[in-house]
């Protein structure tokens, strides 16, 4: 069943686009992430626009990430003072992010860009999870046991002022590095159109010390809230959030995050995280080799002014 | 595709019946429809342009018999053209070019191929065809075409013929008799909203001898209409709305797969 979708101007079969949804929900679930880097070439690979796609994910991840929060905040593990924090620094980097988004798109160089971060992002950080699951499972493999290295906790950001006491992660730290992760955040996921889940996660973990327990819940509240303002955003400066296909992505999307949630929580945690890593780091060879080899066609259309 | 069927023999049955004009040859044409509404199941759409050649009784008929070309044009837009080129072993949008004011849909239909219908000089002065239609370029200060090789000027109706939103049909014009011809318009998905021309010329002998226009417009419906406009006149709100049906879809479901 095809329909049209107002904003991206062109036809999308309903069930295709609601089965992208079902399975990067299912992804999602899985990981505890948004699953915009996935979500986001897809919608590019289906014809839409790269700055309609880019909008769009975040409606839609807002959706899938207010569903994990609900449920995370039902067994009280999000830490929300940690949140706010980040969020402060969030705001400033969306902004910033849909600014220069905004500039890009007049250069002509966003899809560059996207293309751009996307190779050196998720190929850095594809390439860390696969390497330090691999060691961890081999650990496992060699009998020892597998473990988070929490010792000498004191780094130098640990001497930045402005400190503060976060209660339910139990950790005191200066709000500096906090805000500037947040500011990241909401940068990276303006211009990528990605929640940044896979990226909070290990800087929570690695950098300022958050129990895993909390790490999740909380990764989801700064992606809601980002994704929110995103789309709020993106709206006003750029007119590009397809409501139509946010909605049908979104259906999927929850939908598919429930089962993927179940399967997730079969799986041993080093395994998962070598699963995703692969992933993260197979959509950033993507992206690089689609710079690299020489396009089919090298000429691009813009529309600067005429009908909608 | 029946009720134009009906309708053409209506115009063609008033046209035999009515009293010819003074010149020697008019065209009477019309379309089987003056508006195209978007709505949520639109995948394209066909119009169908017909009508007959009218002859008074002083003009002898020609023995090579009428052509017609008629050119459809979309609302005008300006946009950029850009090439990729290898930068440090990537691709990157280096060069561009501004086509100032150029139809947004264009499409040629001939009885025949234009190079048959008309000379070359002709069809170059009426812009027959889409090679020889003017595709004017920001140069500097000023708007100009480039000659017809520019690889610029190829790219763009290649682009756009890719799409479909550039279509030039040889033989899209039939001939039903001597005089009633009829051509069907192919509008794509992506067809822009706005009003479309179509210009008509009627050829004998390598000579025009009538010309006419129609027009039709292409309108986004109903809730299309209503998505595409507030998300443009209210982009607030629509934000807001777009995040509030979020907020309610992920509670919806967190609330019904509830597990505990």
């Amino acid at each position: 069943m095809e329909i049209y979708l107002p904003i991206a101007g062109i036809p999308v079969n309903v069930f295709v686009v609601f089965a992208m949804g079902l399975a990067v929900g299912f992804i999602s679930g899985m990981f505890g992430i948004g699953g915009g880097f996935l979500m986001t070439p897809l919608l590019i690979f289906l014809g839409i626009g790269p700055a309609v796609a880019v909008a769009t994910v975040s409606t839609h991840i807002a959706a899938s990430s207010f569903s994990g929060v609900v449920t995370y905040w039902r067994r009280r593990a999000l830490d929300l003072q940690l949140a706010a924090m980040l969020l402060l620094g969030g705001f400033v980097g969306t902004a910033a992010g849909v600014w220069l988004f905004t500039w890009l798109r007049t250069l002509g160089q966003l899809d560059l860009t996207i293309s751009l971060s996307y190779v050196i992002l998720l190929g850095s950080v594809g390439g860390l999870m696969v390497t330090e699951s691999v060691r961890a499972i081999l650990r496992s493999r060699s009998g020892k046991p597998a473990e988070i290295r929490r010792g000498g906790s004191h780094t130098w950001f640990h001497g930045l002022p402005l400190k503060l006491r976060f209660k339910q992660s139990r950790i005191y730290v200066s709000t500096i590095p906090v805000w500037t992760i947040g500011f990241l955040m909401g940068f990276v996921g303006a211009i990528m159109g990605i929640g940044g889940g896979f990226l909070l996660v290990p800087m929570l973990i690695y950098f300022l010390r958050v129990p895993t327990n909390v790490v999740i819940g909380t990764s989801m509240m700064l992606t809601l809230v980002t994704m929110a303002t995103a789309t709020v955003l993106h709206s006003v400066t750029n007119h590009l959030v397809d409501v139509i296909l946010a909605l049908i992505l979104m259906v999927g999307g929850v939908m598919g995050a429930q089962f993927g949630a179940r399967a997730g929580q079969r799986m041993r945690g080093e395994r998962l995280r070598l699963l995703l890593g692969v992933l993260v780091l197979a959509v950033g060879v993507r992206f690089f080799v689609d710079l690299v080899l020489p396009p089919e066609e090298i000429y691009s259309i813009r529309m600067l002014e005429g009908p909608q | 595709m029946r009720a134009a069927r009906l309708a053409l023999a209506g115009v063609v049955l008033a046209a035999l019946g009515a009293t010819p004009a003074a010149a020697a040859e008019k065209l009477v044409s019309s379309l089987s429809r003056h508006t195209v509404k978007i709505t949520p199941s639109f995948t394209g759409a066909e119009l169908v342009l017909f009508g007959i050649v009218e002859r008074d009784a002083e003009t002898p008929p020609h023995r090579g018999g009428y052509d017609i070309v008629a050119t459809v044009k979309g609302p005008p837009e300006t946009l950029v053209v850009r090439r990729k080129e290898r930068v440090v072993g990537i691709w990157v949008n280096a060069d561009s070019r501004t086509f100032v004011q150029v139809p947004s849909y264009l499409a040629t239909l001939s009885s025949r191929p234009i190079e048959a219908i008309v000379p070359l000089d002709v069809a170059r002065r009426l812009q027959l065809g889409l090679r020889r239609t003017l595709l004017p370029q920001q140069i500097g200060p000023d708007t100009a075409d480039v000659v017809r090789d520019d690889p610029f000027r190829a790219a763009f109706l290649r682009l756009k013929d890719a799409r479909k939103l550039y279509v030039e049909e040889k033989g899209a014009v039939t001939f039903l008799s001597s005089i009633l011809y009829s051509a069907t318009i192919p509008i794509p998905a992506g067809a822009p909203t706005g009003t479309y021309t179509v210009d008509l010329k009627l050829f004998a002998d390598g000579a025009l001898v009538a010309s006419g226009n129609e027009a039709f417009d292409i309108s986004k419906e109903g809730f299309e209409q209503f998505v595409a406009e507030s998300a443009v006149d209210h982009g607030l709100l629509y934000g807001l709305a777009s995040a509030a049906m979020a907020l309610l879809t992920g509670w919806l479901a967190a609330v019904m797969f509830r597990r505990d």
